[in-house]
């Protein structure tokens, strides 16, 4: 990680570029079990995401502090503190949520995702870079969470947020909400993310050897002409 | 009889990986040859049954008569790493063909999502310690079995002509939805 990035590219590339489950497939045990439906998938992705920040931003102003040796464990500690925070108040606050997704949140704690933007980054950047990694972050996941429960509640149950989008003629795919139908979303969710990354970059390539061919080309005919 | 429905029910009906998504992340990085993933699958299930132990003695005994539930999750994590590392330690003094066939992978698992959840499901569910530790073995052996076919479907798959942008973790994904579907042909058993 270069130190001259910009502070915006921080959040931006959390987003695509290093989005955690399309491109570093991490945190795949949550992203498959509770996406039944956009509002499980939106809570799960919002506990974590304030897991992610407040980590982030604990362990990114005390990473002088901590010594390498026990980084991992000191780090766990942080991230299993937030995790029951974030628990205890969603049995609290939202107790049905809380029994729709289970053993998930206590989960959190050892979502790789966390664990892995603690050690790659809160660890050795300040406090505000961390905090604008994380925020991007935790969105990247959300993005991926709320497609993930869109399609599978739209097609298998005939909802979005529990309104009726399609027709009652529409027989629902009983399939895609169960275990299965989660492996095969996902699958071929992210087939066609690197199909539709491969074509943009062939077409960037080509646009790019175009370019190539046209200015050498004109400096051929000035070279002639001299 | 009452234990064998539980060996039953979490090494096949409800699959740790296939059914109830715990431990996708070893699931789809160490299912590339059969070897690794049974000395994967071997050191999860022994990992599990210390787990089944240790949590049930710290729950039962420790957190729930003290009333400090709340701290169930940084205690069993705490509690079953550094144990983890003693067994670890252990091993290699006691026997270096075992530390060879499991060493490697012990460190890897200990905060894996398939130990916490197990250790999590168990205290939700009031097993006694025998019923925890048949419930550990089974666990073990159903996410044995599920990384092994998962391999040597891979092992395969090396051959075939993939498409380029399903290759790696998507294909993995869509062959692990075909083989969730063939587990839930085990639903109807208990």
């Amino acid at each position: 990680m270069k130190k001259n990035k910009t502070l915006s590219y921080e959040f931006i590339k959390g987003l695509w570029e290093i989005n955690p489950i399309f491109k570093q497939v991490l945190g795949m045990c949550p992203t498959l079990a509770v996406t039944v439906s956009v509002m499980n998938g939106l809570a799960m992705a919002l506990a974590t995401t304030f897991v992610l920040v407040f980590s982030s931003l604990l362990i990114s102003s005390f990473r002088k502090l901590i010594p390498n040796q026990v980084r991992i464990a000191a780090f766990i500690v942080v991230i299993a503190t937030f995790v029951t925070i974030a628990d205890l108040v969603m049995k609290a606050k939202f107790p049905e949520l809380s029994k729709a997704l289970g053993p998930f949140v206590p989960l959190i704690v050892v979502n790789c995702l966390i664990l892995g933007r603690q050690e790659v980054f809160a660890s050795k950047n300040n406090p505000l870079r961390s905090l604008l990694d994380a925020l991007g972050n935790g969105a990247g996941f959300l993005i991926a969470l709320v497609i993930m429960g869109g399609i599978r509640e739209i097609i298998g149950s005939r909802t979005l947020m529990g309104y009726s989008v399609l027709p009652n003629s529409f027989e629902p795919w009983l399939i895609i909400i169960l275990p299965a139908g989660a492996f095969l979303t996902l699958g071929l969710l992210m087939g066609f993310a690197n199909l539709y990354v491969e074509r943009k970059k062939r077409i960037e390539l080509e646009a790019g050897i175009a370019k190539y061919k046209a200015a050498k080309n004109t400096l051929d005919i000035k070279l002639g002409e001299k | 009889m009452d234990l064998l429905i539980i060996f039953i029910s979490a090494a096949i009906v409800n699959n740790f990986v296939l059914s109830l998504f715990l431990g996708i992340c070893p699931f789809i990085g160490v299912s590339n040859k059969t070897s690794s993933a049974l000395s994967m699958g071997m050191a999860t299930t022994f990992v599990m049954v210390l787990t089944a132990i240790v949590s049930w003695l710290l729950y039962f005994l420790l957190l729930v008569p003290f009333k400090l539930e709340f701290l169930q999750i940084p205690s069993f994590i705490l509690v079953i790493a550094s144990l983890v590392q003693f067994v670890e330690m252990v091993i290699k003094k006691v026997s270096q063909p075992i530390y060879r066939a499991l060493g490697i992978f012990l460190p890897l698992i200990t905060t894996n999502c398939a130990i916490l959840g197990f250790a999590l499901l168990l205290s939700m569910r009031e097993y006694t310690l025998i019923q925890s530790i048949i419930f550990g073995l089974g666990a073990g052996v159903g996410f044995t079995v599920a990384l092994l076919i998962m391999s040597g479907i891979r092992e395969e798959l090396e051959l075939t002509d993939v498409p380029k942008a399903f290759r790696g973790a998507p294909i993995t994904l869509i062959i692990a939805g075909l083989l969730a579907l063939a587990f839930m042909g085990f639903a109807g058993m208990i």
